[in-house]
């Protein structure tokens, strides 16, 4: 019998309240429960159904961010929010949260922002904790070693009620990235190439930890890009060994452990990392310095090529006739011929400060291309005020380009920020699945240096063409 | 939630690969605060025009689909996001069961939670009904079986417990609950 252990082995047994057996399921306690006004309402009416309170609100915390609208008049000015449905579950969550008496970073509060950005940025997201929220990205978490997935409503009212969750024990698949990803190429480019190499269900019943030369080299922002879209390939949760650059992060961040509390946690940290000999049900090896940018085709993604490629020719299957057709694209054609309309730069996925950096050092001293929106959403209103503090806000305006107040937006475009019908996008987010960004919206992710060359020359443009020019 | 035993019903067939929750429901319907009347919404981008006339030859609005309870889909049902109003939509429209080869992970929970049953059977089966739009199929939860019109039977894996809970018609809230004893010892001993 092995005594050696994975990482999510190790944070799975730390949180077995009740093991597993063969009738039931374990179940598992939540260090930290994040919540939001569109997947939260139905599970504080359940808690009033049955007269429940919430058992820890110390654990819980809530903000705003899918709905919410992202211009400064509706934010700050009293302008009413262009979505009425959206304004009342605003309501709601405020409602719930006073209710309840769980803290709520609303509208209005300076450390508002997408919710797996705050996280990270407040110090709540530390390794080894459990961590869910109603989300599918709550495993962009993970990047600091923690076990964190998204869950359903009812799976929130649980949590709400029990600080605990019934879950099954998934298995191990390790991603291997060897080497270092070349100048111009980034961790989203990784990504995407991870999801078009697993398929977008391989990771299905697994837990994923990504390792090797290229994720140690990354920063956390970077790894919280890579650990954003596991659940795009199947996975519910990515994890990343904590390191040095994990603990340094951390270290300054207003919630995360002070002095001895500090300390203690650290010891705690460096017994997280997978212990060598470990075995992972699954593994699949990546080469990151052969990489180039990679982006999107079709409307799942998996359909992914280089910047540099044609769009692949599989006519005759099914799913890439639908996306053909969908798209408007043409099999065997350079992707660089794709048009663009639509440039959107934000979400959980690339809408931190390195990445508004990175876009902002394509565009400097470039315009966006005559026919071309584009939208600059930062991930958090500290982002903003950061982003801000640098002049990135001005490089985008001088450019052309519109700069908001922070939140999910056109990734998928419940607060009115949506791309229309038939038109191209180029976007940072997470999913080009049909409609998302916006009815008939056809969506080409991207990494933010892609989706900013893109927006100055109006077509599919590999961002090297301009950071070496 | 309703305690399933039994569902005999024709199939409707969605025979795409790789539907995500956001064709089930647009995230534009998910401001919402409540899980009903979600039906109405259910595939709105398929199967509504803009103008929000029913396309004709969208399978739902097709008269063979009406009174349809099971949906049999192509492989990896559900993926992408979380959004629990996906399973509310389909039970809402009146689907008590989804059929595949591959479900996607958290799709397949709020299924379970809600009574809506997710059956995952082999590529052989799936083929056929893929094949055989409208098959009079019966599923027997206790047993775990599916029944083809043929007489063939297939087994679908389902968890113990989770069976017991559709079963019972009792959602998982009570058995956490009645683990607060556990949960009380585990905070104990808890780093703060």
């Amino acid at each position: 019998m092995t005594t050696t252990k994975t990482m999510f082995e190790k944070v799975w047994a730390a949180h077995e309240v009740v093991p597993q057996t063969h009738d039931t399921p374990a179940v598992i306690f939540i260090d930290l429960h994040l919540t939001h006004e569109v997947t939260s309402p139905q599970a504080f009416a359940l808690l009033r159904e049955r007269g429940l309170s919430v058992r820890r609100p110390d654990l819980t915390l809530a903000t705003m961010d899918h709905a919410t609208p992202t211009r400064t008049e509706q934010v700050f000015g009293g302008a009413p929010i262009s979505i009425d449905s959206a304004a009342r579950q605003i309501k709601q969550l405020e409602k719930n949260c006073a209710d309840f008496g769980v803290e709520l970073l609303g509208l209005q509060d300076a450390r508002r922002g997408i919710v797996h950005i705050i996280g990270a940025e407040l110090g709540v997201t530390q390794p080894g904790k459990t961590i869910v929220c109603g989300d599918s990205h709550t495993s962009t978490h993970g990047a600091f070693g923690a076990l964190a997935f998204g869950i359903g409503t009812t799976e929130v009212g649980h949590v709400l009620a029990t600080q605990c969750l019934l879950q099954k024990k998934a298995k191990t698949f390790a991603v291997e990235v060897s080497g270092r990803l070349a100048a111009g190429v980034t961790p989203k480019d990784l990504i995407l190439a991870i999801i078009g190499k697993v398929g977008v269900s391989g990771g299905t019943g697994h837990v994923i930890e990504y390792r090797g030369e290229a994720i140690r080299a990354m920063d956390m922002e970077q790894r919280m890009t890579v650990c954003n879209m596991s659940i795009e390939a199947g996975a519910r949760a990515g994890m990343i060994a904590p390191d040095e650059v994990t603990f340094s992060y951390l270290a300054d961040k207003p919630r995360a452990p002070k002095g001895g509390a500090w300390d203690e946690a650290l010891a705690r940290w460096r017994t997280l990392p997978t212990d060598a000999g470990a075995v992972f049900d699954k593994r699949v090896d990546i080469d990151a310095a052969a990489l180039v940018p990679m982006i999107t085709y079709g409307t799942n993604p998996g359909m992914v090529v280089p910047v540099t490629g044609n769009i692949p020719d599989h006519r005759g299957d099914p799913v890439f006739d639908a996306a053909m057709k969908y798209m408007g694209l043409n099999p065997g054609e350079p992707i660089g011929n794709a048009p663009v309309n639509v440039v959107f730069v934000g979400s959980c996925t690339n809408g931190r400060l390195g990445d508004l950096r990175a876009a902002a050092k394509v565009l400097q001293g470039h315009k966006v291309a005559a026919g071309v929106n584009m939208l600059v959403v930062p991930g958090s209103q500290e982002v903003k005020r950061q982003a801000e503090a640098e002049g990135l806000d001005q490089i985008f305006k001088a450019a052309g380009a519109e700069w908001r107040e922070s939140g999910c937006s056109m990734c998928l475009g419940m607060n009115g920020d949506t791309v229309a019908k038939g038109e191209y996008s180029v976007s940072t987010s997470n999913r080009n699945f049909e409609g998302r960004q916006g009815v008939g919206a056809r969506t080409l992710l991207a990494s933010p240096e892609t989706a900013a060359a893109s927006a100055i020359r109006g077509r599919v443009t590999d961002p090297r063409e301009l950071l070496n020019a | 939630m309703n305690p399933i035993q039994t569902i005999r019903s024709r199939t409707v067939v969605m025979p795409s690969t790789n539907i995500d929750t956001d064709q089930i429901i647009p995230g534009r319907f998910l401001t919402t605060t409540t899980k009903e009347g979600l039906g109405a919404q259910l595939f709105a981008d398929w199967r509504y025009d803009p103008s929000g006339a029913p396309k004709p030859d969208f399978i739902l609005n097709r008269p063979e689909a009406v009174g349809c309870r099971i949906l049999v889909a192509g492989r990896n049902l559900g993926c992408g996001s979380s959004r629990e109003h996906a399973p509310w939509a389909l039970l809402d429209y009146g689907f008590q069961a989804v059929i595949s080869t591959e479900i996607a992970d958290i799709f397949r929970n709020n299924s379970l939670k809600n009574g809506l049953l997710p059956i995952v059977v082999d590529a052989d089966t799936h083929a056929w009904l893929l094949a055989n739009p409208g098959a009079e199929l019966e599923i027997d939860l206790d047993s775990a079986m599916v029944k083809l019109p043929d007489g063939r039977q297939v087994s679908f894996p389902i968890e113990p417990f989770a069976r017991y809970c559709l079963l019972n018609g009792v959602d998982e809230l009570g058995f956490l609950l009645s683990k607060d004893t556990a949960i009380k010892a585990y905070e104990a001993k808890r780093p703060a």
